[in-house]
């Protein structure tokens, strides 16, 4: 029950972010959560949208490279101990992350964290098993 | 199907070729004795005379011409013919000073399209062919002179001229062009371009003639693969008529000088002493059948190997092998000499596309050597720790190659510069002199 990610390719350079989202917004692309992780060279924006093709066709006509991946939407209460309490599950059973971010969901009390882990499958299980709830791409919009 | 434009000339016996070549150099010499102050001057100053220059083997004697030659005479100072003569001017790109004004009759123009019609033909261009000239038009050579060829074999000719890819595929597909001629790094765009259109089956290309740039063999194979085409090398500079001096054979195999034309010899750069055939050395051209601006021992700088072994393609002309490198090419960074030829392979090697831009400059007084190379879609990953892994195999295949270590930036596709006539692979900001 995965929800699917476009990581996009930015260079360094300042504004190509903004680029990126105003390009989204433009083409009233519903942008739900935002990740940049960066190095001295290079940068990868992470987000996820409602429609993920029609996001992506309009990064491809506009020369963007991207890649979709299938990541972990994990309910979190949004509350101190919501995000140790996942991190503690996975810990547990030796899941490494590559990386996550959370962001709040419209509802009040809930947030969400994207995980991006080796085995969803691995991960979704310990984590059910912990009473954990996953998220499904509708669930977020 | 026919085979050469030219099949007398261009399968003539070695001695019919040495006895064309002699005659032909005797009554060039004596042109230029007459007719241009400024050779006669530099031939004076070597102390010698057309008398001296019975056939070939008296070439030696003669002295060298250079770019600087050039630029001391521009625009007119190696004229041999009136200019009411005179019925074209095709010039090089490059910086004002430095750039290089040739002039033609229209007996040179006939003999030079001679030239690209014999290229067109060997890589089985026909009537029959619609060729689609991509090349520059204007002052750089290559537009007018492919186009002059194309004619002359009687295909149906495209003058797209460079840029507006849309508009070339367009072309490209609704005419069904057959023969591509355009610079190597163009074509790989236009395959790429192709390919993201979504039109690669609608090609009916079979062959391309591509040149005016150093490129490698992954390049060729790159373009073929694209394209879904043969690749052919085509060679020429504007000091000497423009491309086809040489050209490539389906045996795909070194470039057969027309020798007709032009005499090559390979020497030494340093000591300007001539080289067997088969060394390695810098090619010099001379010209002897152009009226208007015959260039004597032309130094083109390009660092080459002659190969006289017989061709498949039954061709009799001298074959040179692609340029290994140009002097002026040549960058010497932190004290190791550097190829851009020799970048543009690792890339290809590496999955990257043979777009890059090298920039060279001096820091606290040591050298800072980077390059900009395009991100392709098959290695970006959602992680940075996949992307840094190819970024850093990159730089260690970098440095396996150059013994040095350079500062690889990774950009968008298509960011660096495409080039229309050539490229910008090299920025040195070095203030040297
Ligand atoms: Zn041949």
């Amino acid at each position: 029950m995965s929800v699917r990610q476009i990581s996009v390719f930015v260079e360094n350079r300042v504004g190509l972010l903004s680029e990126v989202t105003t390009l989204m917004s433009d083409n009233e692309v519903n942008l739900r959560a935002l990740s940049i992780a960066d190095t001295n060279e290079f940068g990868i924006l992470r987000i996820i949208v409602e429609d993920v093709d029609a996001a992506a066709a309009i990064l491809r006509k506009h020369g963007y490279i991207y890649t979709i991946t299938n990541v972990l939407a994990v309910s979190m209460r949004d509350e101190a101990g919501g995000l140790a309490e996942i991190l503690q599950v996975l810990a547990k059973a030796k899941i490494s992350l590559e990386y996550a971010y959370a962001f709040l969901l419209n509802k009040p009390g809930v947030a969400c964290l994207i995980i991006r882990v080796a085995d969803n499958n691995a991960a979704e299980e310990v984590l059910a098993e912990a009473g954990i709830k996953i998220a499904t791409q509708d669930e977020l919009f | 199907m026919t085979k050469y434009y030219q099949p007398e000339i261009e399968c003539a016996s070695p001695e019919q070729i040495k006895a064309w070549q002699d005659e032909r150099l005797v009554k060039q010499v004596k042109h230029v004795w007459d007719n241009v102050p400024y050779y006669r001057k530099k031939m004076e100053e070597k102390g010698v005379t057309p008398e001296d220059i019975k056939s070939t083997a008296d070439l030696h004697k003669l002295p060298f011409l250079t770019k600087d030659d050039l630029r001391e005479c521009y625009p007119y100072g190696l004229l041999a013919k009136p200019l009411e003569e005179c019925v074209r001017i095709q010039s090089t790109s490059g910086t004002t000073g430095k750039r290089v004004v040739a002039f033609y009759t229209q007996h040179d123009i006939d003999l030079w399209e001679d030239c690209c019609a014999r290229a067109i033909t060997a890589v089985g261009g026909t009537k029959e062919d619609v060729c689609q000239v991509s090349y520059g038009y204007g002052l750089f050579t290559g537009g007018p002179g492919l186009n002059g060829g194309s004619h002359k074999v009687g295909c149906l000719t495209l003058p797209m001229s460079s840029g507006n890819t849309d508009r070339q595929l367009q072309f490209m597909t609704d005419l069904g062009a057959t023969i591509l001629c355009c610079t190597p790094s163009y074509a790989a765009y236009l395959g790429e371009s192709a390919k993201e259109a979504g039109l690669t089956d609608k090609l009916k290309l079979k062959a391309g003639i591509f040149g005016a740039e150093a490129w490698t063999q992954e390049m060729r194979r790159d373009i073929e693969k694209s394209l879904g085409i043969k690749a052919y090398d085509i060679y020429g500079l504007t000091e000497i008529s423009g491309p086809g001096v040489s050209f490539e054979c389906e045996a795909q195999a070194g470039m057969h000088i027309n020798e007709d034309h032009f005499i090559a010899e390979i020497i030494n750069p340093d000591t300007g002493e001539v080289l067997p055939d088969g060394e390695k050395g810098e090619l010099v051209f001379t010209c002897i059948t152009k009226e208007a601006f015959p260039m004597i021992r032309y130094r083109t700088k390009d660092i080459c190997v002659l190969n006289r072994e017989k061709c498949a393609c039954g061709r009799t002309h001298v074959r040179m092998a692609k340029p290994m490198g140009r002097s002026d090419d040549m960058l010497i960074i932190k004290g190791v000499n550097v190829f851009p030829s020799q970048i543009e392979a690792v890339l290809l090697e590496q999955g990257f596309p043979p777009n890059y831009q090298i920039i060279v400059d001096r820091v606290n007084n040591v050298d800072t050597f980077d390059i900009n190379v395009e991100m392709p879609l098959e290695m970006f990953s959602d992680t940075v720790r996949d992307v840094t892994t190819k970024e850093k195999e990159l730089v260690a295949a970098l440095k396996a190659m150059l013994g040095i270590v350079a500062k690889v930036h990774l950009m968008a596709p298509k960011s660096i510069a495409r080039s229309e006539g050539k490229a910008v692979r090299v920025v040195d900001k070095r203030k040297l002199f």
